[in-house]
């Protein structure tokens, strides 16, 4: 894990207000799916040791929109800038080169093989002859699931035989193992008990004083309102607006996922 | 394997007390894949009806060599059927790319090399700048088929009934429709008979085999230990090193037991312008395609459980799209498994002309549904993300036993079809049962 903290990671007011670069902006995001504009014009940034909430109704475009930055999709427009350089973000494999790990919201695990070789799929430990090290990436797992889900033992079955909490937590082992320095996760408490939740809960904040910049989506709006900086609320596409956390109540941010606007804001 | 997974630190290393130890049955503790179990143990029903049968004719060591060569050509190509079905691929053009991979041989050794090279018949290079060319066209054809299924998107099935299609009548039009033989001499050692390790060294072959086996067990467990997971205890392990060990050793003890006819040995000695000792008697031994299965065995399981390629198989057939989030060139991946399978058809096509000793036009003919049907028997999931290698070459025995068995028992061809048909579908009914039963997929 990234060492180094983050001198802004917390108790800084506003990042942006000191003038750093953004570890993420999204500029003028668009996607469209057949006739379906997805994700219409988006823009957002992230600082680092900042942890922006991403809200909306279903089909409102979130997952959309962080698969783009994860290079699941390719934006029809707009433009992705990696600390204040514009980025070319074409496969999964480019966002991992800009260390960006991603917990989707449907996990992507391979259901036939086991919690270790799902959590280094595609970075596989190796030997010095080239073979996969079947036996070091499960020590590694084991390590970091005792971290994340200490209940969890079922390090040698397929995780098809997991529950979706324990297949949850591959999902978030694997993103945060690597040391990434932007993370998106996608409803990463949807499957967890109470314990797991608050789990996941410590390690975000833990990950954010590390200077980690973390995208987060959920729909549970008093969750977000105690992990995220700010929130961003989309609707149909588009971004609604962002608000700090601090500014705002859950039911303004609830009447902006709702009516698609800022009650408080239309007063003013 | 369940919650027993961890040892606690704590625990000593001496011996745990019986009563301590979790309730683990005996199989349990040897920690033998049951699927292999019940694979084995259809094979060896299947012999032991048969010998019954035949009066005892079927578990001859002549008979063993023979389904042993049998096997090999259908065997080599079904353990590359696995990657294909592994990763919701299927190939239908194996039997006819098998008859191009093999006309290219057959006129390589006997027209295009004498002719144009000037190399003369029975020259020492023949036989391997053939296979050499074979080997090409099989990787060629093989990737061409899967970048078209990978890259632009074809379906399978449709790319490889069209080669089924092609590649049968590519090699008619390479050999004109003519039968191209004899083959070369030593080409023809890779058919079975005519190429045999003797006595001697086929002992040799099989302590060497069961040496590297007892190492790679025990250099396996020491792993294990070295990262503080639990192992199965060391009687358990022993267990399994001398059921592989006798299991080796028998195969070669049969083998060795079928003796070359005197008559054969007879005009060998007369060739070298000797006289046969009295009494003199010489055993056929490994055939050097059983080896060639073997090593491809090896090579492939190695792939399958050790390479970032063979992870990469196994997830994409799980999950394509996990792999593809995961950084996998799932498109290469499909390029590089049908490239594989090609490479080995081409191997095939060497061990099934070799044993005909020369090419024919309907070389390979209906290999498809023997090498898909090999492959599913051995358990190999058509939905994809499951399989094992050593499945599909006992599914190819399995078949090859049925199918020569029905015939020493004088079963009508139409009907031993029929059979190996019905059981094609009772082994993937009992499959989907077994998974039922054992959780999961
Ligand atoms: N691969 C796709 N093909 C076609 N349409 C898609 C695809 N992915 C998303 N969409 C459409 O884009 C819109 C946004 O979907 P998205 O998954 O981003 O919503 P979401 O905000 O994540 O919703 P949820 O809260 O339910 O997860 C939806 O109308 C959806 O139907
Ligand atoms: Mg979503």
């Amino acid at each position: 894990m990234d060492k180094q903290s983050d001198p802004r990671a917390s108790g800084a007011p506003d990042p942006r207000a000191s003038g750093a670069t953004p570890l993420v902006e999204l500029k003028d995001i668009r996607i469209a799916f057949g006739g379906v504009q997805a994700v219409d014009g988006v823009s957002l940034d992230l600082y680092p040791g900042e942890v922006v909430g991403l809200l909306g109704h279903n089909g409102a475009g979130k997952s959309t929109l962080i698969k783009i930055l994860s290079g699941a999709y390719k934006a029809d427009s707009g433009e992705i800038w990696i600390n204040g350089e514009k980025a070319s973000i074409h496969s999964p494999r480019d966002a991992r080169r800009y260390n960006i790990e991603t917990i989707y919201q449907t996990l992507a695990l391979a259901d036939n093989l086991d919690a270790a070789s799902n959590l280094f799929l595609g970075r596989e430990i190796v030997t010095r002859m080239g073979f996969v090290d079947d036996a070091k990436q499960e020590a590694e797992t084991r390590k970091i699931m005792a971290r994340l889900n200490p209940n969890f033992r079922k390090l040698s079955e397929p995780v098809s035989a997991l529950s979706g909490g324990q297949r949850q937590s591959v999902a978030i082992a694997r993103a945060v193992y690597f040391n990434a320095r932007i993370l998106i996760m996608d409803e990463p408490t949807a499957a967890l008990g109470v314990h797991e939740t608050a789990m996941v809960a410590d390690l975000i904040k833990e990950l954010k004083a590390q200077g980690l910049g973390i995208f987060l989506i959920s729909h549970d709006t008093r969750e977000m309102m105690e992990l995220c900086d700010r929130v961003s609320v989309m609707k149909n596409g588009q971004l609604v607006g962002t608000e700090r956390v601090e500014d705002v109540t859950e039911d303004d941010i609830l009447s902006m996922i709702i009516m698609g606007k800022n009650p408080k804001r239309d007063a003013a | 394997m369940s919650d027993t997974d961890t040892v606690p630190n704590a625990a000593p290393s001496g011996q745990r007390p019986a009563d301590k130890a979790p309730a683990r049955s005996f199989l349990n503790q040897l920690e033998l894949d049951l699927r292999l179990l019940g694979m084995v143990g259809a094979f060896i029903i299947v012999c032991v009806v048969f010998n019954v049968l035949t009066d005892g004719r079927f578990l001859t060591p002549r008979n063993i060599f023979n389904l042993s060569i049998q096997t090999v050509s259908v065997a080599i190509m079904a353990t590359g059927m696995v990657f294909i079905i592994v990763t919701r691929h299927i190939d239908l053009s194996v039997g006819a790319l098998l008859a191009t991979a093999s006309a290219v041989m057959a006129m390589m050794q006997t027209r295009w090399l004498p002719d144009m090279m000037g190399l003369p018949l029975g020259h020492a290079a023949l036989p391997w700048l053939s296979i050499l060319a074979g080997l090409i066209t099989g990787a060629v054809i093989g990737a061409f088929q899967g970048w078209l299924v990978g890259y632009l998107t074809i379906p399978a099935f449709i790319v490889t009934l069209g080669g089924l299609l092609i590649w049968r009548n590519v090699g008619w039009y390479i050999t004109s429709g003519q039968t191209i033989g004899p083959l070369d001499e030593t080409f023809q050692a890779f058919g079975g008979i005519n190429g045999t390790l003797g006595a001697q060294w086929s002992w040799i072959a099989g302590l060497l085999a069961a040496v590297v086996a007892v190492l790679a067990l025990w250099s396996a467990r020491r792993n294990k230990i070295g990262h503080g997971f639990r192992v199965k205890p060391i009687w358990a392990e022993a267990v399994v090193m001398a059921i592989i060990v006798g299991a080796i050793l028998g195969f070669v003890a049969i083998l060795n037991a079928y003796e070359i006819p005197s008559r054969v040995l007879a005009r060998d000695f007369a060739a070298r312008g000797a006289e046969m000792p009295e009494g003199f008697t010489a055993s056929y031994g490994i055939p050097y395609s059983v080896l060639l299965l073997i090593a491809v065995a090896v090579v492939m399981t190695v792939i399958a459980r050790k390479t970032r390629l063979g992870r990469y198989i196994f997830a994409t057939g799980g999950n394509p799209d996990a792999a593809e989030l995961s950084g996998i060139n799932t498109r290469l991946l499909t390029v590089k498994v049908f490239a594989i399978m090609g490479t080995l058809v081409a191997i095939s096509a060497v061990v099934a002309s070799a044993r005909l000793t020369n090419h024919s036009n309907d070389i390979g003919t209906l290999d498809e549904l023997r090498v898909i049907a090999a492959a599913v028997i051995g358990g190999t999931a058509l939905s994809g993300g499951i399989g094992t290698i050593y499945g599909a070459i006992l599914g190819a025995l399995i078949m090859q036993s049925l199918q020569s068995g029905m015939a020493m028992v004088g079963v009508d061809a139409p009907l031993q079809n029929m059979v190996v048909g019905t059981v094609l579908v009772a082994a993937v009914l009992i499959d989907i049962i077994y998974r039922r039963r054992v959780g999961g997929k």
